[in-house]
C-alpha cells in the first residue's frame, strides 16, 4: 500500500450541498484544501476547488491520430510496396477499402491510450491499494481533507472550528 | 446540481431513497447468499454451456461436415447466430454511450447491465466465425502479423477482414468503458466488505479513492469513450452488413443494408435488455431503480427501431420490383413465397407487426406484455438473419443446384449452447458486480428521486437565489 506519510485532518458532510458550501467557504478563508473525496462526481466542485479542466481528451486525440496513421500507413506499405496484389481489379492503393480498418484502429488506440493514461496519472491499476480516509466516503459521506503534518495546534484548532461552522457531521485525523 | 427539472417529469428512483439506502439496495445481491431462483437459473445456464463445449468439440473433431451446410448454402445457423449476437450487443453501447451524449438520465438505471450484456453477447458472437473456420487453430491467420510466407498479408480490401477489426475493437472498447464505470462501484463494495471479499474487491477497485480530481478525469474519460463508442457501434453493424452488401449475390447486394442492419441491431438489443432487466429487477429486488419509466422508454426505442426495420423490409421489396432486374426480383419473391416462406412471415410478424402494439401506453407500460414482446422480437430478429442468409443461398443461379437446408443437432447445440454461455456469464456478473451503476444513480438522486421531483424547481430556485446573494455580497466578481 502507498503511504503518503501525512497527517490528515478531515471532516465528513452528509450532503453535497453542505460540501459545496464548505469548500466555497474554505476558498474565501484562504484555507489550503488537500483534497475532497465524494461518493459520486459532484458538479460545480471543480471550479470552486480551483481544478483545471482535464487534458485527457487532448491525449486521446493524439492516441487516436497515432492509430489512424498506423493503420493507414501500414496497409499502404503492405499493399503498395511490400507485396502488391490486385484484388477485384482495384488499384493497389485502394483508399476507400482502407477506411474501415483505419477508423477501427483510430478508436482502438484512442480508447486504450486514454484508459491507460487515466489509470496511470490517477496512480491506479490492478492490485494498487491507495490509502483511504473513511469507508463511508464511497457510500454516503462527503469529505474535505486538510494536510496538517507539522501544523501548530492553533492551526489545527482553527481548522476544527471551520468544520464546526460549516456543519461537518464528523471530524477526525488519520495518518496516511 | 442546478439542473432544472420540470415537475411534470416522472421520477426515475422510487422509494424515498437516501444515498446510503442506494448503496445497501444495489450492493446486497453481491453480499447475500444466492437465491433459489439464481441457483436454478445457474444450473440451467451451465448445462447449456456444457452442451456448447460438447458441440464445439464435436465440430472441431469431426469437421464442418457434421453440419448440414452444402454446395450452395455455405452459411447457415453459424453466421445467423453471429449476426444475431453482435446485433444484441448494440443496445448496451447505445444505452451507455449515445444516451450519455444525449444526457438521458434513465440510462443510469440500466447501463451497467446493458453493457455487461454487450460484452457477453460479443463474446458469443465472436466464437461463430472462428468455429465456422473448422480448423480453429488457423484463426491466427486472420491477423496481419509478420509470417514466414513472404510475409503474406491478409486482404485489407475484404469486409470479412474489416469484421475482424470491427468486432475486436468493439469488444475491447466496450470492456474498457464498462470496467472504468465499474471501478468506483467496486470501491463501494470493497469499503463494505471484510476478509477475502475485501481483498478481492480491493484488487478489482484498482485503488479508487473518490478524489475530486479523479472524478473529474473519470467523467472526462467516460465522455470521450462515449463519444468514440457512438460512431464505433454504428460502424460495427455497418461492417457486418458489408459482409453481405459487398458481395454480388442478389438479395444481399443492396445499399440499404448498413442502416437497416444498425436499426435492427438496436431493436434486437433493446429486446434482450428488456428480457434481462425484467427478470433482474424482480429477482434482485431493484424495482425502485429500474422502474416502469425505464421500461417505457426502452419500449419507445423498440417501437421506433421496429418501425425503421419495417420500412426497410418494404423498401427492399419495392426496390427489387422497381429495379426491373429479374434476378433481384426473384430473390425477393423467393424470400417471401419460397421454401422458407414461414421464416419470412415469422420475421414480419415478430419484428414489424407486433411492436406496433407499443403505440398504446397501456401495453408498453405492462410488464408481462413487454416481457413476451421482448422474447418475440429476439425470435423475430433471429429469423431476419436466417431469412437473409438461408433463403438467399438456397436458390442459386442454377436451378439444378437448388437445395434446402435444415440444421443438424450439432448446429442446434451450438446455438442453444451459446445461450448457455451468455447466461452463465450474465448470472456470474449479477453476483459479483453491482448490476446498477451506484455512483451514477446517486448523482441523479437529487433531480430524479421521487421525493425531489415534485418540488425540484423550487429547491433549485432557492439555491440559485442563495448564490446570487453571495455574488452581490462580493460585488459580483465571484465565479459561477
Amino acid at each position: 500500500m502507498k503511504f503518503y506519510n501525512k497527517e490528515i485532518l478531515y471532516g465528513l458532510y452528509n450532503d453535497e450541498t453542505e460540501l459545496l458550501r464548505a469548500v466555497k467557504k474554505a476558498g474565501r478563508d484562504h484555507l489550503d484544501v488537500w483534497d475532497v473525496f465524494t461518493p459520486f462526481p459532484v458538479h460545480g466542485l471543480d471550479p470552486i476547488l480551483g481544478l483545471e479542466e482535464s487534458r485527457l481528451h487532448q491525449a486521446g486525440f493524439i492516441y487516436g491520430m497515432t492509430g489512424t496513421l498506423t493503420a493507414f500507413l501500414f496497409m499502404t506499405w503492405a499493399f503498395v510496396k511490400d507485396w502488391p496484389i490486385i484484388f477485384g481489379n482495384k488499384p493497389y492503393w485502394a483508399v476507400p477499402a482502407f477506411i474501415p480498418v483505419t477508423f477501427e484502429l483510430t478508436v482502438l488506440f484512442a480508447a486504450i491510450g486514454m484508459t491507460v493514461t487515466f489509470y496511470t496519472i490517477c496512480g491506479m491499476g490492478p492490485g494498487v491499494k491507495n490509502p483511504t480516509l473513511d469507508d463511508r466516503i464511497t457510500d454516503d459521506k462527503f469529505c474535505v481533507a486538510f494536510d496538517v503534518s507539522g501544523a501548530s495546534s492553533t492551526e489545527v484548532e482553527s481548522l476544527k472550528g471551520f468544520f464546526k461552522n460549516t456543519g461537518a457531521a464528523e471530524v477526525n485525523t488519520k495518518r496516511i | 446540481m442546478s439542473t432544472i427539472v420540470s415537475p411534470i417529469r416522472e421520477p426515475l428512483i422510487l422509494g424515498n431513497k437516501t444515498y446510503h439506502q442506494i448503496t445497501e439496495d444495489i450492493c446486497r445481491p453481491t453480499e447475500a447468499a444466492p437465491s433459489k431462483e439464481w441457483i436454478i437459473g445457474f444450473i440451467v445456464a451451465v448445462s447449456g454451456l456444457g452442451l456448447y463445449f460438447f458441440s464445439v468439440l464435436w465440430t472441431v473433431w469431426n469437421g464442418i461436415g457434421s453440419w448440414n451446410l452444402n454446395r450452395t448454402i455455405g452459411w447457415g445457423w453459424d453466421i445467423t447466430n453471429f449476426v444475431w449476437w453482435v446485433g444484441i450487443g448494440h443496445a448496451g453501447t447505445l444505452i451507455s454511450a449515445i444516451l450519455l451524449l444525449f444526457r438521458q438520465k434513465w440510462r443510469t438505471g440500466v447501463n451497467r447491465a446493458a453493457e455487461a450484456m454487450t460484452i457477453f453477447a460479443v463474446i458469443c458472437a465472436g466464437q461463430f466465425p472462428i468455429i465456422h473456420m473448422g480448423r480453429v487453430w488457423m484463426a491466427i491467420f486472420i491477423f496481419p502479423y509478420p509470417n514466414t510466407r513472404g510475409p503474406l498479408w491478409p486482404n485489407f480490401n475484404s469486409p470479412l477482414f474489416w469484421d475482424v477489426f470491427a468486432i475486436s475493437t468493439y469488444f475491447t472498447v466496450s470492456l474498457l468503458f464498462w470496467y472504468t464505470g465499474l471501478v468506483p462501484d467496486f470501491a463501494t463494495v470493497r469499503d463494505r466488505a471484510t476478509g477475502w471479499r475485501r481483498k478481492m474487491y480491493s484488487n478489482l477497485a484498482f485503488g479508487w479513492t473518490g478524489s475530486a480530481k479523479h472524478w473529474q478525469r473519470w467523467e472526462s474519460l467516460s465522455l470521450v469513450l462515449a463519444g468514440i463508442s457512438t460512431p464505433l457501434v454504428l460502424s460495427v453493424h455497418t461492417i457486418v452488413s458489408f459482409d453481405f452488401a459487398t458481395s454480388v449475390i442478389p438479395g444481399w447486394h443492396t445499399t440499404i443494408f448498413p442502416p437497416y442492419f444498425v436499426a435492427g441491431a438496436i431493436f434486437s438489443g433493446f429486446a434482450m435488455v428488456l428480457t434481462l432487466m425484467l427478470v433482474v429487477r424482480k429477482i434482485l429486488h431493484l424495482e425502485d431503480y429500474i422502474t416502469i419509466q425505464h421500461v417505457e422508454s426502452m419500449n419507445k426505442v423498440i417501437l421506433l427501431t421496429g418501425s425503421i426495420v419495417g420500412v426497410a423490409y418494404l423498401t427492399e421489396l419495392f426496390i427489387s420490383w422497381y429495379s426491373g432486374y429479374i434476378y433481384e426480383q426473384f430473390a425477393f419473391y423467393n424470400r417471401v413465397f419460397g421454401v422458407y416462406w414461414w421464416s419470412y412471415f415469422g420475421m414480419m410478424l415478430c419484428n414489424v407487426v407486433s411492436p406496433q402494439l407499443f403505440w398504446s401506453k397501456k401495453l408498453r407500460t405492462d410488464l408481462w406484455v413487454t416481457f413476451f414482446m421482448s422474447i418475440f422480437i429476439n425470435i423475430g430478429m433471429w429469423f431476419e438473419r436466417f431469412v437473409i442468409i438461408a433463403t438467399t443461398l438456397a436458390r442459386d443461379y442454377l436451378p439444378s443446384s437448388w437445395s434446402y437446408y435444415s440444421p443438424t443437432w450439432v448446429e442446434i447445440g451450438l446455438f442453444v449452447g451459446s445461450l448457455g454461455l451468455f447466461f452463465t456469464c450474465f448470472l456470474i456478473f449479477t453476483r459479483v458486480a453491482p448490476v446498477v451503476a451506484i455512483a451514477e444513480v446517486k448523482a441523479i438522486l437529487k433531480s430524479m428521486g421521487n421525493q425531489y421531483v415534485k418540488n425540484n424547481t423550487v429547491a433549485d430556485h432557492a439555491l440559485h437565489h442563495e448564490e446570487e446573494e453571495e455574488h452581490a455580497a462580493h460585488g459580483g466578481h465571484g465565479h459561477h
